[in-house]
């Protein structure tokens, strides 16, 4: 298949290895994947913050870099969802008929890594070799606004060598939230001790999830407090061999 | 847009921002522990009692749909039921805004020449500031619900719709009794049982001394002229039949069409507010019974302007049942008073600002981190996390050009052309010579250092994932 990625901006721009290990896992599963170059954003950080005019012309660039595409993938639940659920209404109160007939079909296509690999291709032991402790964290788009539900645990339970540990109060929201990080960020922080403490509780010395922008809250509150656990983007996992290793 | 045009509604905004309130409580270890306890407590009871049902979707759906259903006709069923009041025997009064009905309400109280009333707890009586408007007359209010008595007692505010004293203690309940409730044992303990028992016997002489009660109601039968109080402790049935006048406070939005509907509400609310299978007690009348005088006053208080708007109007669907609260990670954490207006939680943050006007608190649209909890468990689905993100456009519509919006304008641009992003992400690279010491960056100028204060960023990499990609 071939298959085109949306990396997303937070990937490209900061978590490269992200993109890479979605790559290399798509590659080895025996597809093509191509990055389709006009690429960006999909405008979700805009719209959650509302300027939903001013993510217009994002929105209008992303659907017009994918416009050839028969199948996107993204790394991430968060801009999937805003692709399926948010574009639409952006397109119908801001844009013309034209715009909201092309969302549309660009949403269709789109696929989160997850539901991608488990839905379309049908696997979930993907042959993966990573022998840590693990917890994995469902991101609330993921999970409440995509419905991805075990997905990513099926993924993840079938990798060799791997010591999967079930994170306590897991679907809590660990206080990232976009903005909300900075225009709360006393209550984010709350949220953020109390994910942490959950993660450490654990003995994971990874933690795991399928949006690079929870990991780098999550990430970058463990990196602060010093405490050796580091964050891995499910793909990174997922990507590992016992040849190719993670970082 | 015509939405703009409707009268707002008052009444019981603090207008503090959000995220100062919040600050002070997230500080507040008691109030931390006592919310955590009281929350996590009721969203399991909830959640299992929920689980019991298997057509709960189904019941969810038609909460919703019967909601939509009064919305879409509303004029219509309000006349429909103004008729069914009066030809019962109900005095009907019409209140535009929150400053009508207390005046409404005050003037019928008076006019009985009482200088006490006991009241059935009700959020619409909190919205409008009846009980400040009522000892502006000279008449005292008794809240008779445990938990509004023990706010009232504290001087205090409620900081939940369902269980407006959570953030207190049993040990400062009863520090609060021993100081504040007449007549009370001077060693009183903090026993449960003790507690209860002592605000029964003080609110027991009120049920048979006052003689006007004012209560609000949970639904209004369109049909019938039928009211429906649901409550836990028995006060609220001593309010409706005990005194000679009966004052019923009501937001236009609490009809449903036919007695029949109630079944689906009465299934749905105690489920999702206590997480109970029924809650023990619901008073159901039509018109007032033999020797009373009944009024009812429906309240608009800026619920017009709220069905006006079409991506908004969702939120008049709200059945006051708090399962938005409990489930909230931000609520759970800040508590009610944060949110400085009479509906705390999700649903104040949407419900308060179209009620009034976002630009009365324009920081409670963005009180949330949109993860989708409150859609959730809400058992007459409104799409909260969409509607804050509405609420949330309209809010930067009405601020205009602020240094955020040339910010974000600016960086459209940018994401709006693969080659200015490009351009942008190659600059950004610069930014690497913050973390050349620990390879992180602990700390940004503001208002980055919102985020830096508590967490670290990683490093940009040297090559950009497209850098990558085009060299390999």
């Amino acid at each position: 298949m071939r298959i085109a990625l949306f990396v997303t901006c937070l990937v490209d721009g900061l978590f490269p290895d992200v993109g890479k290990a979605t790559v290399t896992l798509l590659e080895r599963l025996g597809h093509e994947v191509v990055v389709p170059p006009r690429q960006t954003c999909c405008g979700q950080m805009h719209v959650n913050t509302g300027y939903a005019a001013q993510a217009l012309p994002v929105v209008r660039n992303h659907v017009e870099a994918f416009a050839q595409a028969d199948v996107i993938v993204t790394p991430s639940g968060s801009c999937a969802g805003s692709i399926r659920h948010q574009h639409a209404g952006v397109a119908r109160e801001h844009g013309d008929a034209g715009l909201v007939a092309a969302v549309g079909e660009v949403a269709r296509r789109t696929y989160e890594l997850s539901e991608f690999l488990v839905d379309v291709l049908g696997v979930t032991d993907v042959g993966a070799y990573f022998p840590h402790r693990v917890t994995y964290h469902p991101t609330c788009h993921s999970l409440r606004v995509l419905g991805v539900g075990e997905k990513p645990l099926r993924l993840l339970r079938a990798v060799r060598g791997i010591d999967l540990v079930e994170l306590p109060a897991a679907e809590t929201c660990c206080g990232f939230g976009g903005t909300f990080a900075l225009k709360n960020a006393d209550t984010s922080t709350a949220m953020l001790a109390d994910k942490m403490t959950a993660v450490l509780g654990t003995g994971a010395r990874v933690l795991t999830a399928g949006d690079s922008s929870c990991l780098m809250h999550i990430g970058g509150g463990l990196s602060r407090l010093r405490s050796g656990v580091r964050t891995l983007h499910l793909a990174e996992i997922l990507a590992s061999t016992a040849e190719v290793g993670a970082r | 847009m015509t939405f703009l045009g409707m009268p707002r509604g008052t009444g019981n905004l603090t207008g503090t921002p959000f995220p100062t309130a919040a600050r002070a409580a997230l500080g507040d270890a008691q109030l931390r522990r006592n919310l955590a306890k009281a929350t996590s407590t009721i969203r399991a009871k909830r959640a299992s009692v929920v689980a019991e049902l298997p057509d709960w979707a189904e019941l969810r759906a038609a909460g919703a749909a019967i909601k939509d259903a009064v919305l879409a006709d509303l004029d219509t069923f309000l006349l429909r039921f103004e008729a069914a009041l009066v030809e019962r025997g109900t005095t009907v009064h019409w209140a535009r805004d929150a400053t009508e009905a207390s005046r409404i309400v005050t003037d019928l109280v008076t006019a009985t020449g009482t200088r006490e009333v006991i009241k059935v707890k009700s959020m619409a009586t909190a919205e409008i500031g009846l009980n400040e408007a009522l000892a502006d007359a000279g008449v005292t209010a008794i809240e008779t619900d445990l938990a509004e008595l023990i706010v009232q007692l504290g001087h205090d505010r409620p900081s939940h719709i369902l269980v407006p004293a959570i953030h207190r203690g049993r040990a400062e309940i009863r520090d609060l009794f021993r100081r504040e409730m007449p007549g009370v044992d001077p060693d009183l303990s903090d026993d449960p049982r003790a507690l209860a028992e002592a605000a029964r016997s003080y609110l027991r002489h009120k049920f048979t001394t006052v003689d006007v009660a004012i209560s609000g109601a949970n639904f209004a039968v369109a049909d019938t002229g039928t009211l429906v109080v649901v409550e836990s402790e028995g006060n609220g049935r001593m309010c409706l039949t005990l005194p000679r006048t009966l004052i019923s406070v009501v937001g236009i939005e609490k009809l449903v069409p036919t007695w029949q509907d109630l079944e689906v509400f009465l299934q749905l609310l105690p489920r999702s507010s206590t997480g109970e299978r029924m809650n023990p007690y619901t008073s159901v009348w039509t018109g007032p019974t033999e020797g009373q005088t009944s009024h009812v006053v429906l309240v608009d208080n800026g619920r017009t302007a709220t069905l006006a708007d079409p991506d908004g109007r969702a939120a008049l669907r709200c059945i006051r049942c708090s399962a938005c609260l409990n489930s909230c990670p931000v609520y759970e954490r800040t508590g009610g008073h944060a949110y400085g207006s009479t509906y705390p939680g999700p649903i104040g943050a949407v419900l308060s600002p179209q009620l009034t006007g976002v630009d009365r608190n324009p920081t409670l649209p963005y009180a949330s981190s949109l993860c989708g909890v409150c859609y959730d468990v809400c058992p007459v689905a409104i799409d909260i996390p969409s509607m804050l993100v509405h609420l949330r456009e309209r809010v930067t519509q009405t601020k205009g050009r602020t240094a955020e919006s040339a910010a974000m304008r600016s960086l459209a641009w940018f994401m709006s052309d693969a080659k200015r992003w490009r351009r942008l992400l190659r600059s950004a690279r610069s930014a690497r010579v913050l973390g050349r010491r620990h390879d992180r960056i602990g700390h940004l100028p503001p208002p980055l250092s919102a985020w830096t204060t508590a967490r670290d960023l990683p490093r940009p990499p040297r090559q950009t994932f497209r850098d990558w990609w085009e060299t390999r």
